[in-house]
């Protein structure tokens, strides 16, 4: 166990670093230069010049990327040209942000899914588990923004349970939770509709297997069958999505953040893209992708916890 | 009277005509008797089990008919009141050892099940009952094997697993159901031994349902020949196997390949 685990740790660095690599080659291969959008147009070729040399553009790439590594794993994730001030910090609060509607999100897929995939499963053909599949179908197959611009119509602007303005952290824990619910929701649905749909398929083929015929075989009621034998197994496969759903979660934030004008680290993104501002791309590309790849390798951690026929190997 | 069967009949109703796969099965067994059920697949023999057990549970099917119990009609109970004989009176072993344990639950944990189901005891009384069970199954070292799962033991010891689970209560009627069909013939050979053992120790009786007469010869006293949801013929096992009457059990006889006489001993690993 301990070897495949330090396998996968090892996996999980290298995924790390090609995914730094290949953020710095795109932006020394696209166009555009952060001289423009800091300086402005009217910049010197002097100022041109000694911005570049301040902020070592003038050095090959290799050696650019080298001296930004070296300082990213002590910590260090550099100045941000736009607005001079580091990295860190600027990501830091931003963060925070993004952090409470992923939380927000991925609470809801599981208040939401986990239930409604006992109940269809355990009422097959019923009336929840007709309703869950048509409604789940048509979750699924909607857009996070669309489903974003949707609750926004029905709950602002409809029924106006909430201003659509973002409301921060400062105006109070439950005011902002207040807001930030109907973004995580949007980010939530389409993903609850995955999960319910899974969980009820595992539960029914759990179901099927001939231990639970022993389990009854013992004395067992159905719902002892179920709590005892079935969710453990049932849940196997549904705890590695869900920890896989986990970069999924954040992706969608990005976009959703743009919907409800949220200023998270989607919206920081995808404006510093278009100011060229590398070094905080460059940060937050590589954060995002450590979630991502650390909630794959949680996801492989609690398989192994799970599932004894795979600790083994 | 141990068990007394009458007319216990199995009827599936879910695909347009009604389909008979036990018609009016009887049987009557005393106690600490072996008495095996043998049949072709789909003959109904493992139906008939499972009716008795009460484990089919699809709304499509009606079993009706009556089977006295020490006195109680298990078919007349319902659902809840069955659970307190399932595991505790009458306990079942299957046929795939492979699959009929929970992959992701412990040794022990399945084997003292029953327990924890029908009786109040302390962890510690559980797992020395267990233990206790699992020794009378031929497992050998017990206390290795409790904290294993499944996929860590072969075959025959998985299915010395079930039976230490179906006996940790003591009942008084064990159900067989083909307990050795997908096992090699050395260790089906040995676990017969062992359900005779228990039989002799225990004074458990054993209903053995089995495709093959020959094996039903080894282990039981009297035989119940079925084809088709019918009993075509019954009576003492010698009888049956030397003086068929119905032609039925002459091809039964006449299909099986030659073999050497099953007598096993030792242990399977």
């Amino acid at each position: 166990m301990g070897k495949a685990l330090l396998k996968r740790a090892g996996l999980l660095v290298g995924t790390l670093l090609l995914v730094s690599v290949l953020a710095f080659a795109a932006f020394s291969v696209i166009p555009g230069d952060p001289t423009t959008s800091v300086l402005g147009a009217e910049a010197t070729r002097e100022e041109i010049a000694a911005f570049r040399a301040q902020h070592g553009l003038d050095l090959p790439v290799w050696q650019r990327y080298w001296s930004w590594l070296a300082a990213f794993v002590t910590g260090d994730f550099g100045r941000s040209f736009k607005f001079d001030m580091p990295v860190s910090e600027l990501v830091a609060t931003r963060a925070q942000v993004t952090l409470v509607m992923a939380a927000l999100s991925f609470a809801l897929i599981v208040a939401i899914s986990l239930p409604l995939g006992l109940i269809s499963a355990r009422r097959r053909g019923g009336v929840v588990d007709r309703l869950v599949t048509v409604l789940a179908q048509v979750t699924m197959s909607v857009p996070n923004f669309i489903m974003g611009i949707g609750l926004m119509f029905l709950f602002a602007l409809v029924l106006k349970w909430f201003r659509p303005e973002y409301v921060p952290l400062e105006d109070g824990l439950g005011a902002h939770l207040r807001f930030m619910v109907f973004p995580a929701l949007a980010v939530a649905l389409p993903k609850s509709a995955m999960t319910v749909k899974l969980l009820r398929g595992s539960i029914l083929g759990e179901l099927g297997q001939d231990y639970i015929r022993t389990a009854y075989s013992k004395g067992n009621s159905q719902s002892s069958a179920l709590r005892r034998h079935v969710l453990r197994n049932a849940m196997i496969p549904v705890v590695t999505f869900l920890a896989m759903a986990v970069g999924d979660i954040m992706a969608g934030s990005i976009v959703v953040e743009q919907v409800f004008t949220i200023p998270g680290l989607g919206r920081l993104l995808i404006t510093e893209i278009g100011h060229r501002d590398y070094p905080v791309v460059q940060a937050i590309v590589v954060l995002l992708a450590a979630v991502v790849v650390g909630c794959n390798f949680l996801a492989d951690l609690l398989y192994r916890v799970m599932d004894p026929r795979i600790a083994e190997r | 009277m141990m068990l007394s069967i009458r007319d216990l009949s199995v009827v599936f109703t879910d695909r347009g005509a009604p389909f008979t796969a036990v018609d009016r099965f009887c049987l009557d067994m005393d106690r600490g008797e072996v008495v095996g059920i043998v049949g072709e697949s789909g003959s109904g023999k493992s139906m008939t089990a499972h009716a008795l057990m009460g484990l089919i549970r699809r709304s499509q099917v009606t079993v009706s008919g009556s089977a006295v119990f020490e006195g109680i009609d298990l078919l007349a109970l319902s659902r809840e009141e069955l659970r307190q004989y399932q595991g505790r009176d009458l306990s079942i072993i299957f046929q795939e050892p492979m699959t009929s344990l929970n992959p992701t639950m412990r040794i022990g944990k399945q084997v003292e099940e029953s327990l924890r189901i029908h009786e109040k005891l302390s962890r510690a009384e559980r797992k020395a009952r267990a233990l206790d069970a699992m020794a009378l199954a031929g497992l050998p070292d017990p206390e290795s094997v409790y904290p294993q799962y499944p996929h860590q033991l072969s075959g025959g010891m998985r299915q010395r697993v079930m039976i230490a689970s179906a006996l940790v209560l003591r009942p008084r009627l064990l159900i067989a159901d083909e307990p050795t069909t997908a096992l090699d013939v050395t260790i089906q050979a040995q676990i017969l031994e062992t359900l005779k053992d228990i039989n002799r120790k225990e004074g458990t009786a054993i209903l053995f349902i089995s495709h093959d007469l020959g094996v039903v010869k080894a282990l039981c006293g009297r035989v119940v020949v079925m084809k088709q949801g019918n009993i075509v013929e019954s009576g003492a096992v010698d009888d049956v196997f030397y003086h068929p009457r119905a032609e039925y059990t002459k091809l039964l006889i006449a299909s099986r390949p030659a073999r050497k006489k099953l007598r096993g001993g030792g242990q399977d690993g």
